[in-house]
C-alpha cells in the first residue's frame, strides 16, 4: 500500500527548482504531485512520479541528490471536515505524522492526502481498521490521471 | 602624562613621555644594545632549549659564533610547528618555580600553542604595550576600556598590565555583553578603547542603535589588533566614532600584542626594537633582504627569558620602512600586513587553519565530505563560510535531518577551531574541482 516519494536538495536560490523539472521533462516523466518544504538556505522537493525508478535515475544524471522515501495516500471526501476526521484519527492513535500534502482527483469528487509517517505499517493498520481508503499505486494513479 | 623634556632631543619629541625613552635611542647605541642582549639570549636558548642546541650544533655553531649583528643569518629558524612538536614544556627555558604565566594559542591540531613568561617576562611585555599606548598618545589620565578577551589569549591581560603600567586607569570589560560596553565607556568617560576592528564595527553599530552617539563621548584612540584589517576600515571607524585607530602588532610565540605599533603619523608600526629584533626575508629561500624590501617577517626577543624565541618566521608578509619617522622614534617601523605566506588566517582574533576545518568536517560522519571555504570581506574584515556538499548518504526527505546534519558540522567546527563559522549545504558538484582535486579554499576577499 506504500508508495514511492522522491526527494530533491534543493538550494534556496533562483533557478534551482527548474533544474529537476526540466531533466524530468526531458525524460519523458511526468508529475503526478508535488510539495516543496523549504528553508531560508534550501529546500526540499517532493515529488510522485509513476515510474520513481527511472525519475530517480534521470534526477540523478542532472547531479541532484535524490533520496527514496515510502508515503501512504488515502482518499478523503472533497468537503469540509475531510482532513480533519483522519488527523482525529492519528492525533487519537498516537502515531507520529512527519509532514502531509493534499491534491484534488481529476475523475472523482475526492481529495488524495500523501503521509509521511514514522512508522507507515501500524499508521496504514488503523487507517483500514477505521475505514480510511488507503490506495495503492495503481489506484492512485487512476484517480490522478 | 608629560614631563618636560631635558635632553637635546629635538622638538618633534613634543609630548615626550620618559617611559618611551628607548624609542629615540640613537641607532648605534641600539644596534650594540642588540647585539648584547641576542648574544645573551642565543646563550640561554643554547643551554636550555634542547631543539635550539641541536639545530647550532648541526651547523657547527655555539653562541660565540655570534659576534655582530649580521651573525643573526647564522641562526637556525623557529616555525609555529616546532611549539607544538615539543608541547608542552620543550621550549621553556627556565624552571616552572620561576614561570609566573601561561598563554595558548590555536594550533593547526589539537595541541594549542603554550607560551611561557617569567616575572621579569611580563614587565617587559606590559612595558612594550604602555610605550605602544603611548604611541597612540594615551598617559595616566586615559581610561581604557579593555575588550580584548581574558583568558588564554595574549590580548586581555598583555594590554591590561601595559594599560595599568602606564598609570592608566583600565577597565576589563574582556569581550561581549556590548550593551553594558556601551554603557560603561558613555558613563565612565572611556577615552581608549583595546579590541579587534571587528568588535569595534559592532560596537559602533550597536551603539547607534542604541541611539548613542559615540563621535560626543570621550573616546579618542582605538587602540586594534588580533586580526588583519584594510586600513580603509579603519578609516571608516574614525569618522563613525569620531576617533583615530592605531593599528598593534604582536603575536602570542613573541609575547602577544605589544611588539610593534603605529604612532600618531598612522604610517607603519614600530617594532620595539630594543625588545624584539626584525628581519625581513624571501620566505622560499630564506635570504635575509635588505630594508625596503618585502618579505616574511622574522622575529628576534631579545629580552625574554622563559620562552626565548629565535628566528621566529611569523609568515606576515610587510617591508621594513626605511625612512627615519616623523614623530622621531629611532626604532624602525614595518608597514602595515599585508599578507600571510601560509594558509592561516585570522578570524575574530583567532587563528584559523584550513586544515581544522578539514579536521571538523571529519569528526561528524567518519568521512570528509566535499566542501569549500569561502572567504570574502565585510566592511573592510574577514568572514569565513564553509560549504558542504551534501550527498545521498546524509540527505533524506526530511527538513530536521538537514538541520541537524548542519548544526553537528558547526558545532564540531566550532569545538575545533574555537569560534562560530558559517555553514551552507550546498549540492553536489557545487564546488568547483580541479584535475581531481577540490579546490579547497575560495578567497573572495578584496585585496
Amino acid at each position: 500500500m506504500k508508495i514511492k516519494q522522491l526527494s530533491v536538495f534543493l538550494e534556496n536560490k533562483p533557478g534551482q527548482l527548474n533544474i529537476p523539472c526540466k531533466a524530468l521533462a526531458s525524460a519523458g516523466l511526468n508529475i503526478l504531485t508535488l510539495s516543496l518544504a523549504d528553508t531560508h538556505q534550501f529546500g526540499i522537493l517532493r515529488l510522485i512520479l509513476e515510474e520513481p525508478d527511472k525519475g530517480k535515475e534521470a534526477l540523478e544524471a542532472a547531479g541532484c541528490v535524490v533520496n527514496v522515501t515510502e508515503v501512504v495516500a488515502v482518499t478523503v471526501p472533497d468537503r469540509p471536515g475531510g482532513l480533519a476526521e483522519i488527523l482525529d484519527l492519528i492525533e487519537k492513535a498516537g502515531i507520529n505524522l512527519e509532514y502531509m500534502y493534499a491534491f484534488t482527483a481529476r475523475k472523482k469528487d475526492q481529495a488524495i492526502l500523501v503521509f509521511r509517517f514514522e512508522d507507515p505499517e501500524t499508521a496504514i493498520e488503523v487507517l483500514q481498521k477505521n475505514g480510511i481508503s488507503v490506495i495503492n499505486r495503481v489506484e492512485l494513479f487512476d484517480l490522478a490521471k | 602624562m608629560t614631563s618636560e623634556c631635558t635632553c637635546s632631543c629635538d622638538s618633534n619629541k613634543k609630548n615626550f613621555n620618559p617611559a618611551s625613552a628607548m624609542d629615540y635611542l640613537p641607532s648605534e647605541e641600539l644596534r650594540e644594545l642588540q647585539l648584547r642582549r641576542l648574544m645573551a639570549t642565543v646563550s640561554l636558548a643554547y643551554e636550555k632549549q634542547a631543539l635550539f642546541r641541536s639545530r647550532m650544533e648541526e651547523r657547527g655553531l655555539t653562541p660565540a659564533s655570534i659576534r655582530s649583528l649580521d651573525d643573526i643569518a647564522l641562526l637556525p629558524f623557529t616555525i609555529k610547528a616546532d611549539l607544538r612538536d615539543t608541547y608542552p614544556f620543550g621550549l621553556f627555558a627556565k624552571p616552572m618555580s620561576e614561570i609566573v604565566r601561561l598563554h595558548a594559542s590555536s594550533g593547526t591540531t589539537g595541541k594549542p600553542i603554550v607560551v611561557a613568561y617569567t616575572k621579569k617576562d611580563i614587565e617587559v611585555w606590559a612595558d612594550a604595550i604602555r610605550r605602544a599606548f603611548i604611541c597612540a598618545g594615551l598617559g595616566e589620565h586615559d581610561i581604557i576600556q579593555n575588550s580584548y578577551g581574558y583568558g588564554l589569549f595574549t590580548g586581555g591581560l598583555g594590554a591590561h598590565y601595559g594599560g595599568e603600567k602606564l598609570g592608566a586607569t583600565v577597565i576589563p570589560t574582556s569581550g561581549g555583553n556590548t550593551d553594558r560596553q556601551i554603557m560603561v565607556m558613555k558613563d565612565f568617560g572611556v577615552t581608549a578603547i583595546c579590541c579587534t576592528p571587528s568588535y569595534l564595527a559592532y560596537l559602533l553599530e550597536r551603539a547607534e542603535e542604541l541611539g548613542i552617539n559615540v563621535q560626543e563621548l570621550p573616546l579618542k584612540a582605538a587602540i586594534l589588533g588580533a586580526e588583519p584589517w584594510a586600513w580603509e576600515t579603519g578609516r571608516r571607524l574614525e569618522k563613525m566614532g569620531g576617533l583615530r585607530v592605531f593599528d598593534i602588532y604582536g603575536l602570542s610565540e613573541i609575547v602577544g600584542p605589544g611588539v610593534g605599533m603605529m604612532c600618531g603619523e598612522q604610517d607603519g608600526l614600530h617594532i620595539f626594537e630594543d625588545y624584539f629584533y626584525p628581519e625581513i626575508i624571501n620566505p622560499d629561500t630564506c635570504e635575509v633582504l635588505p630594508d625596503g624590501q618585502e618579505g616574511e617577517l622574522v622575529l628576534t626577543t631579545l629580552a625574554k627569558e622563559a620562552m626565548p624565541m629565535i628566528r621566529y618566521r611569523t609568515r606576515d608578509i610587510t617591508s621594513i620602512i626605511t625612512q627615519p619617522c616623523p614623530c622621531g622614534r629611532t626604532c624602525r617601523r614595518i608597514n602595515r600586513i599585508s599578507r600571510r605566506s601560509d594558509d592561516m588566517m585570522i578570524l575574530r582574533g583567532v587563528n584559523v587553519f584550513p586544515s581544522q576545518i578539514e579536521t571538523a568536517l571529519m569528526a561528524v560522519e567518519g568521512t570528509l565530505p566535499h566542501y569549500q571555504i569561502v572567504l570574502t570581506t565585510r566592511h573592510g574584515l574577514d568572514q569565513m563560510e564553509v560549504q558542504v556538499e551534501v550527498t545521498a548518504e546524509h540527505f533524506g526527505d526530511r527538513i530536521r535531518e538537514l538541520e541537524d546534519l548542519k548544526v553537528k558540522l558547526a558545532k564540531s567546527i566550532e569545538r575545533t577551531v574555537g569560534i562560530r563559522i558559517d555553514v551552507t549545504l550546498v549540492k553536489p558538484q557545487t564546488i568547483e574541482r580541479s584535475q581531481g582535486k577540490a579546490k579547497r579554499i575560495v578567497d573572495l576577499r578584496k585585496k
